[in-house]
């Protein structure tokens, strides 16, 4: 049950990328090792400005 | 065992669409349409979308999508299949299915709910899911760089003009949508105002406070919203107050239009990406919330199944039944704006091709169960009281009186007394004549919400619901006309190059101001025009939207034929025609049509012999110039539109013909195949189930 209600709270998270600059992490990490990251609050405007760029939303 | 299950559905579905389909009974419950369209959608799912994946599209779930090949960590990114269904469903699902329908139920529950079923699943969602799978296996390219690159220059140029003017129209019928709910209504006003500030507040704290915290944001807006709902309660009850929020037409009109601007201008972080995840949850949580009402409630519905009106005489806009109500309900059942989000964005996410079956087919599934919600709203009313809010004064009379007395002689009694209760239960001071569907919906929402959890409540559920049709067609004009601006300023930049820089500021504030003088001309003609605006705007919005699925519709087509899939051709190709014959009818009467509810030139010629007699009220006759350009104006536009449409179906005839007699025609543009193992393609399938 406990593990169920962690799932369903990392669903959540995911699909409201809530989880999104931890996963910019994981993924720096694994590809970029020998560069810095970004720090939470560039990578949250340019994310910002990557998405919007683009049409997000429709009728 | 299974099979049986299979054959219970058909015969339940059956059932209901029959029970629907021949009820001529005083009313009917909503329970029958629930059933219909629930059985309709899993009969299609299950057998329609498996084969048109299976055997036309031939799915691959062993070959590497665009998101594990060039997996960036960004727009690439293979995501759950059930996360990308969220982010689909979100980004297709706005306002269209919530109003489309609300104004179509003028011809009863029955053309519409008809329509809704047929046209998504033989329609809307192949057109979804067939463009997400092409567009994935072209590495996410857009509908525009598809066209170009597989039927040739024109298909490409097509698309572009017909994107950019429906993005235009778009914006100011939905402009006009929201104007027309807020008009002398000081709490609906003051809570939509109230969003701007939360919205920017939300901003900040994302940005400054706790960077990317996007949930713990979210519902501290939420429930700020919420407070809006009630303080505007508050707002309206004060005599002094009220009247800072009590605006006409016109003053609300130049609000959005100054509002649409600032917001195209500011940076995304400010304003637009904090509004958007407001709007994303309300929306989720309302649909969800609406449905499980709908289901609890289950209540009766009063509107006949079909009425009088079509024979073209309608209210709430004119024409007859075909083809207006297939142009009407646009979003809900087929909408091509979809295939902007299929292509482009969405396939970049999807980790493995078997996924394009749930999150194509299924969220357009999900968005047409939308538009059978809110045609149960809009005829869950009294036939009398939804005529009385929805039509025009233009149309039915300007006074209270006169409006009742036409409306009940048409078989649809209603009285003032009934309409002053009413507007006071949901805390307005009147009802009538507020055209644009969302206060006729926020009206069945609220008989819908509070039926179904807590009778008390009634004003501050018809607020809430207008709050939420408003923040989120307030995100799509912000977001429409940001992605107009990009276009704008892209088409710009190839006649002098600094104007195609997005970031170069007089190149930004010139492209949004183009943009935002093009919708808010509709808009503001639209607000002044007697006959309310809408009767006009919401058609050329529905031609517009299935002119881009017509040539979303032709890009597929020609795709499959191209891979010599001619016999599969009328999979894409049949909703096709069906799309042409309806846009080139309705373009024709709306051009042509003597009828001058209809007809725009018929209009214009009216309203100018009128106008040279002398014969027209002071104020009427000060607006009239406008209004007689204007319905010449959209009468050249609907041609345009159209003519468009025939372009690129003339362009992928040709394409297919070539085909045909073995003429070489451009090379496909799919991706190399790469593949994973077989294992592998089964985790990833398995994982994500």
């Amino acid at each position: 049950m406990r593990i169920d209600l962690r799932a369903w709270w990392s669903f959540v998270r995911r699909l409201a990328a809530d989880d999104a600059y931890e996963r910019y992490l994981e993924h720096h990490r694994q590809h970029h090792p020998n560069t810095p990251p970004l720090d939470r609050r560039s990578f949250y405007l340019l994310e910002q400005q990557r998405k919007w760029s683009g049409v997000q939303r429709c009728c | 065992m299974r099979k049986l299950f299979w054959i219970l559905v058909a015969i339940i579905g059956a059932f209901a669409v029959g029970g629907i389909a021949i009820s001529r009974g005083e009313t009917i419950n909503a329970m029958w349409i629930v059933v219909a369209a629930v059985c309709v959608y899993a009969l299609g799912y299950r057998f329609y979308s498996a084969w048109i994946a299976a055997r036309v599209l031939t799915v691959d779930a062993t070959r590497a999508t665009p998101a594990v090949r060039l997996n960036n960590g960004r727009d690439f990114v293979p995501t759950h299949k059930w996360i990308v269904f969220g982010h689909h469903f979100a980004a297709i699902a706005g306002p269209g299915p919530l109003i489309g329908p609300t104004l179509a139920a003028q011809f009863g529950y029955l053309p519409g709910t008809l329509w809704i079923l047929v046209g998504a699943v033989l329609g809307g969602c192949v057109q979804d899911m067939t463009i997400l799978f092409l567009s994935t296996r072209r590495n996410g390219r857009s509908l525009g760089q598809m066209a170009k690159e597989e039927l040739g220059p024109i298909g490409g140029y097509a698309a572009m003009i017909g994107t950019l003017v429906i993005m235009i129209i778009l914006i100011a019928v939905l402009g006009l949508v929201v104007v027309n709910a807020m008009r002398h209504s000081p709490w609906a006003t003051s809570t939509v105002f109230a969003t701007i500030p939360i919205a920017i507040l939300i901003g900040l704290y994302l940005k400054n406070i706790r960077p990317g915290r996007v949930l713990e944001a979210s519902l501290i807006g939420v429930a700020l919203l919420l407070f809006a709902v009630v303080g505007g309660g508050w707002i309206d009850a004060n005599p002094t107050i009220r009247e800072w929020f009590n605006w006409d037409g016109p003053s609300l009109a130049w609000f959005v239009i100054g509002y649409g601007f600032i917001a195209a201008v500011l940076p995304v972080w400010l304003l637009l990406a904090p509004r958007d995840y407001l709007s994303t949850f309300l929306k989720l949580g309302t649909v969800f919330l609406l449905a499980i009402a709908v289901v609890i409630m289950s209540p009766e519905i009063k509107m006949p199944a079909v009425t009088q009106f079509i024979d073209g005489t309608g209210p709430i806009f004119g024409g007859k039944l075909f083809p207006f109500v297939f142009i009407t309900i646009a979003c809900g059942a087929v909408s091509g704006f979809h295939a902007l989000v299929s292509s482009g964005t969405t396939p970049k996410l999807i980790s493995n091709e078997a996924d394009v079956r749930l999150v194509g087919y299924g969220s357009m599934m999900l968005e047409s169960g939308v538009a059978i919600m809110a045609m149960i709203a809009a005829t869950l009313l009294d036939p009398g009281v939804y005529f009385a809010i929805n039509s025009a004064p233009g149309v039915v009379g300007a006074t209270a009186e006169a409006a009742v007395e036409t409306i009940s002689s048409w078989g649809f009694p209603v009285t003032v007394q009934q309409m002053s209760e009413l507007a006071q239960a949901m805390g307005e001071s009147t009802l009538f004549a507020r055209t644009g569907g969302a206060p006729s919906l926020a009206v069945g929402m609220a008989n819908i919400f509070s039926s179904a959890f807590g009778q008390s409540m009634l004003a501050i559920w018809y607020h809430f619901a207008i709050m939420f049709e408003a923040v989120f067609i307030l995100t799509t004009l912000d977001a429409g006309t940001r992605v107009g601006r990009f276009m704008l300023q892209d088409f710009m930049g190839h006649f002098w190059k600094p104007m195609g820089e997005t970031s170069w500021y007089p190149s930004v504030l010139i492209a949004s101001a183009l943009i935002v003088a093009g919708w808010g001309y509709f808009l503001y003609i639209g607000v002044v025009d007697p006959n309310g605006g809408i009767n006009i705007l919401w058609p050329l919005f529905g031609i517009s939207n299935q002119l881009l699925a017509g040539i979303a519709l032709c890009v597929a087509t020609g795709i499959l034929v191209k891979q010599g899939k001619l016999k599969f051709a009328w999979v894409t190709g049949a909703p096709l025609a069906w799309l042409a014959i309806v846009t080139t009818t309705a373009t024709w009467e709306k051009v042509v049509s003597p009828d001058v509810r209809v007809g725009f030139l018929a209009a214009a010629d009216q309203l100018a012999a009128r106008l040279a007699q002398g014969t027209l009220p002071p104020e009427q006759a000060a607006v009239a110039p406008q209004l007689i350009f204007n319905q010449r104006l959209d009468a050249v536009l609907a041609i345009i539109l159209t003519l468009v449409l025939w372009v690129v179906i003339v362009d992928t005839a040709r394409v297919c013909w070539r085909v045909a007699k073995g003429l070489p025609v451009l090379p496909t543009s799919e991706a190399p195949a790469t593949f994973i193992s077989v294992t592998e393609a089964r985790i990833t399938v398995t994982e994500t189930r």
